[in-house]
Protein backbone atom coordinates (compact mmCIF):
# COMPACT_ATOMS: atom_id res chain seq x y z
CA UNK A 1 0.00 0.00 0.00
CA UNK A 2 2.83 2.45 0.91
CA UNK A 3 5.68 2.55 -2.07
CA UNK A 4 8.37 2.09 1.22
CA UNK A 5 8.45 1.50 4.51
CA UNK A 6 9.87 4.60 5.02
CA UNK A 7 6.59 6.84 3.79
CA UNK A 8 4.15 6.00 6.69
CA UNK A 9 1.25 7.65 6.75
CA UNK A 10 1.00 10.62 9.25
CA UNK A 11 4.65 11.05 7.95
CA UNK A 12 7.48 11.54 10.85
CA UNK A 13 9.63 13.41 8.75
CA UNK A 14 7.49 16.87 9.22
CA UNK A 15 7.73 15.94 12.40
CA UNK A 16 11.44 16.33 12.31
CA UNK A 17 11.11 19.99 10.49
CA UNK A 18 8.62 20.95 13.36
CA UNK A 19 11.69 20.07 16.28
CA UNK A 20 14.36 21.30 13.76
CA UNK A 21 11.84 24.56 14.49
CA UNK A 22 11.51 24.31 17.85
CA UNK A 23 15.10 23.52 18.96
CA UNK A 24 15.51 26.93 16.91
CA UNK A 25 13.45 28.59 18.12
CA UNK A 26 14.40 27.78 22.03
CA UNK A 27 18.24 27.57 21.60
CA UNK A 28 19.29 31.04 20.56
CA UNK A 29 23.29 31.95 20.43
CA UNK A 30 23.98 30.97 23.36
CA UNK A 31 26.39 33.67 25.91
CA UNK A 32 24.65 36.96 24.02
CA UNK A 33 22.98 39.86 25.91
CA UNK A 34 19.42 39.97 24.23
CA UNK A 35 17.30 43.48 24.45
CA UNK A 36 14.67 43.49 27.26
CA UNK A 37 12.28 43.55 24.41
CA UNK A 38 13.84 40.97 22.17
CA UNK A 39 10.83 38.54 21.42
CA UNK A 40 11.06 34.68 21.02
CA UNK A 41 12.34 33.81 17.66
CA UNK A 42 9.35 33.80 15.35
CA UNK A 43 6.92 35.60 17.07
CA UNK A 44 4.15 37.02 14.49
CA UNK A 45 5.08 39.68 12.82
CA UNK A 46 8.72 38.98 11.99
CA UNK A 47 10.56 42.31 11.65
CA UNK A 48 13.68 43.24 9.64
CA UNK A 49 14.93 46.80 10.35
CA UNK A 50 17.64 48.96 8.66
CA UNK A 51 19.29 52.35 8.63
CA UNK A 52 19.85 54.81 5.51
CA UNK A 53 21.66 57.92 6.31
CA UNK A 54 18.73 59.95 6.69
CA UNK A 55 15.70 57.49 7.52
CA UNK A 56 14.74 54.32 9.63
CA UNK A 57 13.10 51.06 7.68
CA UNK A 58 11.28 48.55 9.19
CA UNK A 59 9.84 45.82 7.58
CA UNK A 60 6.83 43.61 9.47
CA UNK A 61 6.41 40.27 7.76
CA UNK A 62 2.18 39.67 8.35
CA UNK A 63 0.59 37.96 5.28
CA UNK A 64 -3.00 37.81 5.04
CA UNK A 65 -4.17 41.14 6.88
CA UNK A 66 -6.66 43.42 5.69
CA UNK A 67 -4.96 46.92 5.64
CA UNK A 68 -7.86 48.72 7.49
CA UNK A 69 -7.15 46.67 10.28
CA UNK A 70 -3.42 47.40 10.74
CA UNK A 71 -2.46 49.76 13.60
CA UNK A 72 0.89 51.38 13.42
CA UNK A 73 1.19 54.26 16.04
CA UNK A 74 4.46 56.29 17.37
CA UNK A 75 4.58 57.27 21.15
CA UNK A 76 7.59 58.01 23.50
CA UNK A 77 10.06 56.22 20.96
CA UNK A 78 8.42 53.06 20.62
CA UNK A 79 6.95 51.91 18.03
CA UNK A 80 3.74 49.90 18.01
CA UNK A 81 2.61 47.29 15.20
CA UNK A 82 -0.41 45.87 16.07
CA UNK A 83 -3.52 44.45 14.35
CA UNK A 84 -6.02 41.12 13.58
CA UNK A 85 -5.30 38.38 11.25
CA UNK A 86 -9.10 36.83 10.42
CA UNK A 87 -8.88 32.68 10.36
CA UNK A 88 -11.16 31.77 7.44
CA UNK A 89 -14.62 30.59 8.34
CA UNK A 90 -15.31 27.32 8.43
CA UNK A 91 -18.41 26.35 7.16
CA UNK A 92 -20.81 24.60 9.94
CA UNK A 93 -21.59 20.91 9.21
CA UNK A 94 -18.70 20.46 6.84
CA UNK A 95 -16.65 17.36 7.47
CA UNK A 96 -13.48 19.13 7.53
CA UNK A 97 -10.05 17.35 8.56
CA UNK A 98 -7.54 19.60 10.32
CA UNK A 99 -3.72 18.30 9.10
CA UNK A 100 -1.89 21.60 9.67
CA UNK A 101 -2.36 24.61 11.82
CA UNK A 102 0.89 26.26 11.73
CA UNK A 103 -0.38 30.19 10.78
CA UNK A 104 -1.15 32.68 13.64
CA UNK A 105 -4.23 33.92 13.99
CA UNK A 106 -6.08 36.65 16.38
CA UNK A 107 -4.81 39.47 17.26
CA UNK A 108 -0.88 40.69 17.09
CA UNK A 109 1.22 43.17 18.32
CA UNK A 110 4.57 44.00 18.29
CA UNK A 111 6.63 47.24 20.17
CA UNK A 112 9.94 48.12 18.80
CA UNK A 113 12.53 51.09 20.19
CA UNK A 114 13.27 53.54 17.85
CA UNK A 115 16.74 54.89 17.67
CA UNK A 116 16.51 58.69 19.38
CA UNK A 117 17.39 60.10 15.90
CA UNK A 118 14.03 58.94 14.46
CA UNK A 119 11.03 61.96 14.11
CA UNK A 120 8.18 60.38 15.52
CA UNK A 121 6.09 63.28 12.83
CA UNK A 122 7.69 62.00 9.83
CA UNK A 123 6.67 58.06 9.58
CA UNK A 124 4.92 56.50 6.36
CA UNK A 125 3.26 53.06 6.10
CA UNK A 126 2.06 51.19 3.39
CA UNK A 127 1.64 47.19 3.21
CA UNK A 128 2.40 45.36 0.08
CA UNK A 129 2.46 41.17 -0.83
CA UNK A 130 2.27 40.81 3.10
CA UNK A 131 4.51 43.32 4.34
CA UNK A 132 4.42 46.60 6.00
CA UNK A 133 7.11 48.95 5.27
CA UNK A 134 7.61 51.93 7.77
CA UNK A 135 9.91 54.70 6.99
CA UNK A 136 10.77 57.30 9.47
CA UNK A 137 12.83 60.38 8.47
CA UNK A 138 15.86 61.05 11.01
CA UNK A 139 15.29 64.30 12.24
CA UNK A 140 17.42 66.94 10.36
CA UNK A 141 19.90 67.90 13.42
CA UNK A 142 21.09 64.65 13.02
CA UNK A 143 21.35 63.92 9.13
CA UNK A 144 24.85 63.65 8.05
CA UNK A 145 26.21 66.89 6.67
CA UNK A 146 29.29 68.55 4.90
CA UNK A 147 30.94 71.28 6.82
CA UNK A 148 32.56 73.51 4.98
CA UNK A 149 35.81 74.88 5.71
CA UNK A 150 35.87 78.72 5.32
CA UNK A 151 38.52 80.31 3.66
CA UNK A 152 40.81 82.25 6.97
CA UNK A 153 41.70 84.99 4.82
CA UNK B 1 23.38 41.77 14.45
CA UNK B 2 24.16 40.56 11.04
CA UNK B 3 27.17 42.28 8.60
CA UNK B 4 25.73 41.27 5.50
CA UNK B 5 24.48 44.18 3.18
CA UNK B 6 21.38 43.34 2.30
CA UNK B 7 18.58 43.28 4.84
CA UNK B 8 17.57 40.13 3.50
CA UNK B 9 20.03 38.52 1.12
CA UNK B 10 19.18 38.40 -2.78
CA UNK B 11 18.69 35.22 -4.19
CA UNK B 12 22.17 35.38 -6.00
CA UNK B 13 23.96 35.98 -3.02
CA UNK B 14 22.70 32.95 -0.68
CA UNK B 15 25.13 31.38 0.76
CA UNK B 16 24.67 28.26 2.73
CA UNK B 17 24.45 29.44 5.92
CA UNK B 18 20.79 30.99 5.00
CA UNK B 19 18.66 28.24 4.00
CA UNK B 20 15.47 28.66 2.65
CA UNK B 21 12.69 29.52 4.95
CA UNK B 22 10.16 27.11 5.52
CA UNK B 23 6.65 29.04 5.27
CA UNK B 24 3.86 27.97 7.41
CA UNK B 25 1.05 26.17 6.44
CA UNK B 26 -3.00 25.06 7.51
CA UNK B 27 -4.12 21.72 5.54
CA UNK B 28 -7.77 20.95 6.03
CA UNK B 29 -9.17 18.11 4.04
CA UNK B 30 -12.94 17.91 3.06
CA UNK B 31 -14.69 15.63 0.63
CA UNK B 32 -13.94 17.05 -2.61
CA UNK B 33 -10.49 17.61 -1.73
CA UNK B 34 -7.44 19.73 0.45
CA UNK B 35 -6.90 23.27 0.67
CA UNK B 36 -3.54 24.67 1.79
CA UNK B 37 -2.81 28.19 2.83
CA UNK B 38 1.11 29.15 3.20
CA UNK B 39 2.26 32.26 4.73
CA UNK B 40 5.17 33.91 1.46
CA UNK B 41 5.34 37.48 2.71
CA UNK B 42 7.07 39.55 -0.23
CA UNK B 43 6.21 36.68 -3.20
CA UNK B 44 4.40 37.91 -6.13
CA UNK B 45 2.93 36.01 -8.87
CA UNK B 46 6.10 35.66 -10.54
CA UNK B 47 8.07 34.94 -7.97
CA UNK B 48 6.57 32.11 -7.12
CA UNK B 49 6.51 28.39 -8.58
CA UNK B 50 4.51 25.50 -7.82
CA UNK B 51 5.75 22.37 -8.85
CA UNK B 52 4.33 18.87 -8.66
CA UNK B 53 7.11 16.08 -10.18
CA UNK B 54 5.83 12.52 -9.44
CA UNK B 55 3.91 12.97 -6.21
CA UNK B 56 5.73 15.76 -4.25
CA UNK B 57 4.55 19.23 -4.62
CA UNK B 58 6.82 21.90 -3.77
CA UNK B 59 6.53 25.57 -3.31
CA UNK B 60 9.01 28.06 -4.09
CA UNK B 61 8.94 31.33 -3.79
CA UNK B 62 11.26 34.55 -3.01
CA UNK B 63 10.94 37.47 -0.91
CA UNK B 64 11.59 41.00 -3.15
CA UNK B 65 11.91 43.80 -0.61
CA UNK B 66 11.94 47.23 -1.45
CA UNK B 67 15.07 48.24 -0.13
CA UNK B 68 16.29 52.01 -0.83
CA UNK B 69 20.02 52.68 -1.78
CA UNK B 70 22.37 52.01 1.37
CA UNK B 71 20.67 50.59 3.59
CA UNK B 72 22.42 49.02 6.81
CA UNK B 73 20.62 46.17 8.78
CA UNK B 74 20.66 46.54 12.27
CA UNK B 75 18.42 44.00 12.88
CA UNK B 76 16.94 40.99 11.05
CA UNK B 77 14.80 38.12 12.16
CA UNK B 78 14.19 36.82 8.67
CA UNK B 79 17.71 36.00 6.95
CA UNK B 80 17.16 34.43 3.93
CA UNK B 81 15.16 35.75 1.21
CA UNK B 82 13.54 32.54 -0.41
CA UNK B 83 10.55 30.13 0.50
CA UNK B 84 10.79 26.45 -0.14
CA UNK B 85 8.58 23.75 1.37
CA UNK B 86 7.56 20.08 -0.05
CA UNK B 87 4.79 17.95 0.35
CA UNK B 88 3.64 14.43 -0.71
CA UNK B 89 0.51 14.05 -2.32
CA UNK B 90 -1.26 10.91 -2.02
CA UNK B 91 -2.69 9.12 -5.28
CA UNK B 92 -6.55 10.03 -4.87
CA UNK B 93 -5.65 13.45 -5.17
CA UNK B 94 -5.58 15.16 -9.23
CA UNK B 95 -2.61 16.81 -9.16
CA UNK B 96 -3.29 18.38 -12.78
CA UNK B 97 -6.03 20.69 -11.34
CA UNK B 98 -4.35 22.50 -8.55
CA UNK B 99 -5.70 25.55 -8.25
CA UNK B 100 -3.23 28.62 -6.97
CA UNK B 101 -4.35 32.15 -5.63
CA UNK B 102 -1.85 34.19 -4.29
CA UNK B 103 -3.07 37.31 -2.08
CA UNK B 104 -1.13 40.00 0.59
CA UNK B 105 1.57 37.59 1.37
CA UNK B 106 -0.48 34.21 1.86
CA UNK B 107 -0.71 31.45 -0.95
CA UNK B 108 -3.82 29.44 -0.99
CA UNK B 109 -3.63 26.41 -2.92
CA UNK B 110 -6.72 23.46 -3.80
CA UNK B 111 -5.74 20.13 -4.70
CA UNK B 112 -9.05 18.42 -5.47
CA UNK B 113 -9.68 14.86 -5.18
CA UNK B 114 -10.10 12.58 -8.16
CA UNK B 115 -13.72 11.63 -9.30
CA UNK B 116 -13.39 8.59 -8.44
CA UNK B 117 -12.37 8.45 -4.72
CA UNK B 118 -14.92 11.37 -3.87
CA UNK B 119 -17.19 9.42 -1.13
CA UNK B 120 -20.12 7.33 -2.16
CA UNK B 121 -21.91 5.60 -0.04
CA UNK B 122 -22.19 1.63 -0.95
CA UNK B 123 -25.95 0.37 -0.72
CA UNK B 124 -26.15 -2.98 1.08
CA UNK B 125 -28.28 -5.50 -0.99
CA UNK B 126 -30.71 -7.54 0.76
CA UNK B 127 -29.53 -11.26 0.04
Amino acid sequence: MYPSLLRVPGDWFADFDELHRQMERLLGPPGQVSSIRAVQRGTFPAVNIGLTPDAVEIYAFAPGIDASSLDVSVDKGLLTIAGRREAKPREKGAKVNVYASERVHGEFRRVLSLPEDADPDKVEASYRNGIVHIHILKREASKPRRIAIKDSQ
Amino acid sequence: MDNTKDLVKQDNQNTPTAPPLIPPVDVTEDDSGITLLADLPGATRETLSIDVNGDTLTLEASLGLEQPQGLQPVYAEIRSARYRRSFTLSRELDSAHIDATLKDGVLSLRVPKLEQAKPRRIQVRAS
